[in-house]
């Protein structure tokens, strides 16, 4: 098998524990967009197009609430402001590769591709087939959300309501979140984003999240120039 | 405005993003200070990402021993930390969430 290949599926294979925690949330947004009053394409389509699990849950509920379309679109944009420093995370790993290959990576680039992809990339360093990993983990995690959603539109609301599918996301993440862990900065960061997190979560449109998100940075940032 | 419409600026919008710094970079030295800070991305995100899901209940913060996805949560932490495996992180998790809201 040629290295590139071999490294896709080596990407595929780090997402797959992923997936199990991606697959409900998928069914989830599908049977929430339905009783949200969204008609079963647009609700099919908008896991292509915005392909952002949080974001559309949020957008579901908007539109039950008859929300107006302007405020919706600009609840989904700083709902995703997240990714802007996901973006400048991996930047620097795949900066050498063609223009057809950052728009796609970027496409992926989503809270649980780059969950993976980076512990990879903080791993092996700047190598020439790297990128094929966050494909493989980028077209794993596209794939079963686009399946996921289709199950959740047609299974509907088949699914019991006491099955606590939704919490196997943060689950996942919980175990993401160890192997970055790795010296006194990092656990700092973690620890006073998560406790701002809290301080912070009555705030509208996730903000709490990116400001926890900013601060643990910072703190981190401060701490290791210290040292 | 049409949900079509909304999703595509949606959509632009959130692919800006992704796209923003990927482009960037390839034009622009990132300053060393920044650098440094992106190595905290991760640890700071994801955690801020799941403090709330296991704090937050119903809308207020529950710290008790009635709150069965804190308990599972802090039961995955150490399983994650212990074994530094995912699936077992899951399933530990998962089942220990099941398992008490089946029993209590």
């Amino acid at each position: 098998m040629r290295i590139s290949t071999k490294t896709l599926w080596a990407g595929v294979r780090a997402e797959l524990p992923l997936l199990l925690g991606v697959a409900p949330f998928g069914m989830i947004y599908g049977v929430l967009a339905l009783s949200s009053g969204i008609e079963p394409l647009p609700a099919q389509m908008m896991s292509s197009i915005v392909f952002a699990g949080s974001a559309q849950f949020i957008t579901a509920q908007l539109v039950r609430d008859l929300v107006p379309g302007v405020v919706i679109v600009s609840t989904i944009a700083i709902v995703n402001l997240r990714h802007l420093l996901y973006s400048a995370s991996v930047a620097p790993y795949i900066r050498g590769l063609s223009m057809r290959w950052k728009l796609l990576l970027s496409y992926l680039l989503t809270d649980e591709a780059y969950a993976t992809t980076i512990l990879q990339f903080e791993k092996e360093g700047k190598n020439l087939h790297t990128h094929w990993f966050f494909l493989g983990a980028g077209l794993a995690l596209w794939t079963t959300w686009q399946v996921s959603t289709a199950v959740g539109i047609l299974v509907g609301r088949t699914l019991p309501d006491s099955w606590p599918l939704d919490f196997a996301l943060p689950i996942t993440f919980i175990a993401l979140i160890m192997p970055s862990l790795k010296d006194r900065p990092a656990i700092a960061a973690a620890l006073s984003a998560g406790f701002l997190a809290l301080l912070a979560y009555t705030l509208p449109y996730k903000l709490g999240l990116m400001l926890a998100g900013i601060v643990g940075i910072l703190v981190g940032t401060i701490l290791e120039m210290r040292a | 405005m049409n949900i079509w419409l909304v999703m595509l600026l949606g959509g632009l919008f959130t692919f800006g993003m992704r796209f923003s710094f990927i482009y960037l970079l390839g034009r622009f030295e990132l300053p060393e200070p920044a650098r440094h800070a992106l190595r905290f991305v991760p640890p700071a995100i994801l955690t801020a990402i799941v403090v709330p899901e296991l704090f937050v209940r119903s809308g207020e913060i529950q710290i008790s021993l009635t709150n069965f996805r804190l308990l599972a949560g802090v039961l995955a932490v150490i399983v994650a930390w212990r074994t530094r495996n995912t699936l077992l992180t899951i399933l530990a998790g998962m089942l220990s969430l099941v398992l008490l809201e089946w029993w209590f």
